[in-house]
């Protein structure tokens, strides 16, 4: 495995789409719930234990080896909200095109046949750390991390705050981060021996709720 | 020392099942309870049967292992309730988890209405809920869950809920939730409860959903109604209290018709 290539995955200038979504921040900024870095960072808290660890264990399965089908479907019961799910789906879509012009595969050649219309991103993104020559841990990774630096980078931008307060909030997410990505990584491990049902199912009511709200919004400055 | 029949709990599983009666009715050939666990049959209404459940002794405390398990046949209709709110409380064994797992099976044809009252999670108490409902691909199904988070004024118990519903052999709804004390960080914060104290889910499950999906549409601030990946309707929601939770399910309800 090259730590380089993980380096190349996980940068945020890649060309993936990422940073048209903000994680459900930009319907939270809205209804005055994130003022400032003390409420960034108990959302990108929230946001990691729930949605990161369901897309951490996804995309580490995926990375495993695991049917994508299956694992699609299972991120589909997992994401109740059709804006969320529309969401994953067209980032999975971006993925998957830049994916297979960095690392060409036949198994993701198969997956852009296989769902036309986009699979879940993290099903896509642990197919692509898998062409990538990583591992399941590094896949859980690239997810867990997203899961937060998405929403805090869009809070730069929706209230103008400090980058580097923003970069503290991640610095201090960091050994939670860890702590997730062990646990994606293990249930993932027993997804793939026990099947899809035992993944991770951590909901948070809010970002379900609000992403409804925010895709009826006739101007947004973030897709979701 | 310590009285192990006490710090092991209490084991009990309630079993509910409801079948066609061939006069276009619905009996209930199984309906048994026990320890606390106490189902009974109330007068039903026109094709439909009945079920109170009784919490007979109160709990779950920490330690015990609660069940519930209904079974719809193929054309009966069962309508099951709850005679009050559950409220999850500590035990006497410091640290001992309660579970209380709720299975739900509906053959093609058959209808359940599962709506329980809240399940309060208490100080200090410690509860792990799951409730499976397995449906046969013409099978239908109203299902409600609510939590509430401390009696009034009260700091509320560690509680974790699953809810999944598989229709056809395929899950087209699994979610978590974990709060209080000791769960995962973030979960009273702006992502996922944002201070609420009420939060609940109705799930509804028609087979005509698969041709004519229900629209999502939000229903003021803290609630939604969206089709889920399948034949199936979830209304999300959370509010400040129980009686609040209550009226925007109810209203989600009444919007699905």
């Amino acid at each position: 495995m090259s730590r380089a290539a993980l380096l190349v995955l996980a940068d945020g200038r890649f060309p993936a789409g990422g940073h048209a979504h903000s994680g459900g921040a930009e319907a939270a900024v809205r209804a005055g719930r994130i003022t400032g870095a003390a409420e960034l960072e108990d959302f990108c808290r929230g946001r990691l234990h729930t949605a990161g660890l369901v897309a951490a264990s996804v995309a580490a399965a995926a990375a495993l080896g695991c049917e994508p089908a299956g694992l699609d479907a299972a991120a589909d019961a997992r994401t109740p909200s059709p804006a969320l799910r529309l969401a994953a789906r067209r980032l999975g879509r971006q993925l998957v095109r830049a994916a297979r012009a960095t690392w060409p595969s036949p198994g993701l050649d198969a997956l852009a046949r296989d769902f036309p219309k986009g699979a879940h991103q993290p099903v896509v993104l642990g197919l692509t750390a898998r062409a990538a020559g990583l591992g399941p841990e590094d896949a859980a990774y690239c997810a867990a991390y997203e899961s937060v630096s998405g929403p805090a980078t869009a809070v730069v931008r929706l209230l103008g705050l400090d980058p580097f307060e923003a970069a503290g909030v991640l610095a201090r997410l960091a050994p939670e981060v860890d702590e997730v990505v062990g646990r994606a990584v293990a249930a993932a491990r027993d997804a793939a021996v026990e099947g899809v049902d035992v993944l991770p199912a951590a909901s948070a009511p809010l970002l379900e709720v609000c992403a409804e709200a925010h895709a009826a919004w006739s101007v947004r400055l973030f897709a979701s | 020392m310590t009285d192990t029949a006490t710090t092991a709990g209490v084991r009990a599983t309630a079993r509910i099942g409801a079948r066609g009666d061939g006069r276009g009715g619905t009996c209930l050939p199984v309906l048994r309870g026990e320890g606390p666990l106490a189902p009974r049959r109330t007068r039903g209404s026109g094709d439909e049967a009945h079920v109170l459940l009784v919490g007979a002794m109160g709990g779950p405390l920490g330690g015990d292992r609660f069940a519930v398990e209904a079974h719809v046949a193929e054309g009966a209709r069962l309508r099951v309730g709850s005679a009050a709110a559950t409220i999850a409380l500590p035990g006497q064994a410091k640290g001992a988890a309660a579970r209380y797992d709720v299975r739900l099976t509906v053959a093609d044809g058959g209808e359940l209405h599962w709506l329980p009252e809240q399940l309060i999670s208490a100080r200090g108490s410690d509860l792990y809920v799951t409730t499976r409902a397995e449906l046969a691909p013409a099978a239908r199904l109203v299902l409600r869950e609510e939590q509430v988070l401390g009696r009034v004024g009260e700091e509320p118990g560690r509680l974790t809920s699953r809810l999944a519903v598989r229709i056809a052999g395929r899950t087209v709804l699994d979610q978590e939730l974990s709060c209080g004390p000791g769960a995962p960080g973030g979960w009273d914060g702006p992502a996922v409860l944002g201070g609420h104290r009420a939060v609940g889910q109705l799930v509804l499950v028609r087979p005509e959903f698969a041709k004519a999906p229900v629209v999502a549409r939000v229903l003021g601030e803290g609630a939604a109604v969206v089709p889920l990946a399948g034949p199936a309707a979830l209304v999300t929601a959370v509010a400040p209290d129980a009686r609040l939770l209550r009226a925007l399910l109810d209203r989600g309800l009444a919007e699905l018709g």
